[in-house]
C-alpha cells in the first residue's frame, strides 16, 4: 500500500468510526426515541462483534502451515489463566508471550 | 470550577490508565514493528480513538487497498457505539461545545465511568464528564505513541506479536460472556464467522460473515408491517 491509500484506508476507517458515534445525537435529538429494532441491535451486536473478531484475528491462522495449532494452544492458556486469575492484562501479555515463543522456537 | 471537576474526575480514570498504557504500548510497539512511523499509531489513536477497530486497521493497512470495505468494517465493529450514543442523548444534553468532544471521543471505558458515575452536587456534570473522556484519551494516545517509540530502541525478535490483537479479542470474549445472561449473540458471532472464513476463505469472508450474524440476531426482531392496510387505496 503507498502512503496515500494508507491515509485513504485510515480516513476511511475514521470516518465510519465517528459515524457510529454521532449517528444516535443526529437521529434522535431532543427526546426522540429510536426505534426498537435499532436499540435491540445495539444491545446484541457487542457481543456478536467480539465472536466476530475473535475469528477475524485468526482468519489467517486457519489455512497456514500449522493450522492454527499455535494459537489454539495460546487461546486455551489465555482460557486457563484468565479463568484463574481474572487479570486481563496478565492474560493478554502471557499469552502474547506464549506465542511469540512457540512461533519462534517450535512452530518455525 | 475546571479545577474542581478535574478533581473530581481524576480518580475514576487511573484503573483505565493502567489498561490504555499497556495496551496502547501494546499496539504502538505493534505498528513499528510492521515497519510504521510512530506518526501512525499516534494520529490513529487519536483520530480513530477505538482501540478494537485501531488493531484490525493494522492489517487492513498490511492487505489490499479498499478504503469502502475499511469504512463498512469500521461501522460494523463500532456499531456499539450507537447503542452508548442512545443511553448517553439525555446524559450530554446541555453540556454546550463540551458535547461535541463528549461524543467524539467516547470510548468503551469513558461511557462506563459516565454512564455509572455520579458526579458530586456541587461539581458541573459537563466539565467531569469532558476530563474523564478527554484523560482517557491523553493515556491512549500516549501509551501508542510510546509503545511505538519503544520499538525504536529496543529490539529483539517480534515474530508473533501480532497475537496480542487476538490476545485481546479472546479476554474481551470470555469477560462479555461472563457477565452476559444470553449468550446467544456471542455464539451466533462466533458460529456465523467461522462458518463463513471455512467456506469462503480469509479473503472473501468479512462481509458475509457480518451479513449472517444481522441475518441470525434478526428473526422475531423486526417489526411487523400491517399488511392488511398496505392494498387500501
Amino acid at each position: 500500500m503507498t502512503r496515500f491509500q494508507s491515509i485513504v484506508t485510515i480516513l476511511a476507517v475514521v470516518s465510519g468510526t465517528i459515524l457510529t458515534r454521532f449517528l444516535p445525537f443526529i437521529l434522535f435529538p431532543e427526546g426522540k426515541t429510536p426505534p426498537k429494532y435499532i436499540s435491540y441491535l445495539g444491545t446484541v451486536l457487542p457481543y456478536a462483534v467480539i465472536g466476530f473478531l475473535v475469528v477475524y484475528s485468526l482468519k489467517d491462522a486457519v489455512f497456514s502451515q500449522f493450522h492454527g495449532i499455535p494459537e489454539l494452544l495460546s487461546i486455551l492458556l489465555i482460557f486457563l489463566l484468565h479463568k484463574w486469575r481474572k487479570n486481563t492484562l496478565l492474560s493478554i501479555g502471557a499469552g502474547t508471550a506464549f506465542y511469540m515463543y512457540l512461533v519462534q522456537t517450535w512452530f518455525r | 470550577m475546571k479545577a474542581k471537576a478535574f478533581k473530581a474526575a481524576f480518580p475514576h480514570t487511573l484503573p483505565i490508565c493502567v489498561g490504555f498504557l499497556f495496551l496502547g504500548m501494546s499496539y504502538g510497539f505493534l505498528m513499528r514493528s510492521k515497519g510504521f512511523s510512530f506518526v501512525y499509531p499516534m494520529l490513529m489513536s487519536l483520530f480513530i480513538f477505538a482501540g478494537s477497530m485501531e488493531f484490525v486497521t493494522v492489517s487492513l493497512l498490511l492487505s489490499t487497498f479498499n478504503p469502502f470495505y475499511a469504512f463498512f468494517l469500521a461501522l460494523m465493529v463500532n456499531a456499539r457505539h450507537l447503542f452508548y450514543g442512545i443511553s448517553m442523548l439525555d446524559r450530554y444534553k446541555n453540556t454546550g461545545w463540551k458535547k461535541f468532544y463528549l461524543i467524539y471521543g467516547m470510548c468503551d471505558e469513558s461511557f462506563t465511568i459516565n454512564c455509572a458515575v455520579e458526579p458530586p452536587p456541587d461539581v458541573d456534570k459537563g466539565w467531569f464528564l469532558f476530563f474523564v473522556t478527554l484523560l482517557n484519551q491523553i493515556y491512549w494516545v500516549s501509551g501508542s505513541t510510546l509503545g511505538a517509540l519503544l520499538g525504536y530502541v529496543i529490539h529483539f525478535d517480534t515474530t508473533g506479536i501480532e497475537f496480542v490483537m487476538t490476545a485481546l479479542f479472546v479476554v474481551m470474549f470470555i469477560n462479555q460472556w461472563e457477565e452476559a445472561t444470553d449468550h446467544r449473540p456471542a455464539r451466533i458471532g462466533l458460529i456465523c464467522s467461522l462458518l463463513s472464513l471455512l467456506i469462503l476463505g480469509a479473503k472473501a469472508f468479512i462481509l458475509p460473515s457480518l451479513a449472517l450474524i444481522i441475518l441470525c440476531l434478526s428473526p422475531g426482531k423486526i417489526p411487523a408491517r400491517p399488511s392488511n392496510r398496505s392494498n387500501q387505496p
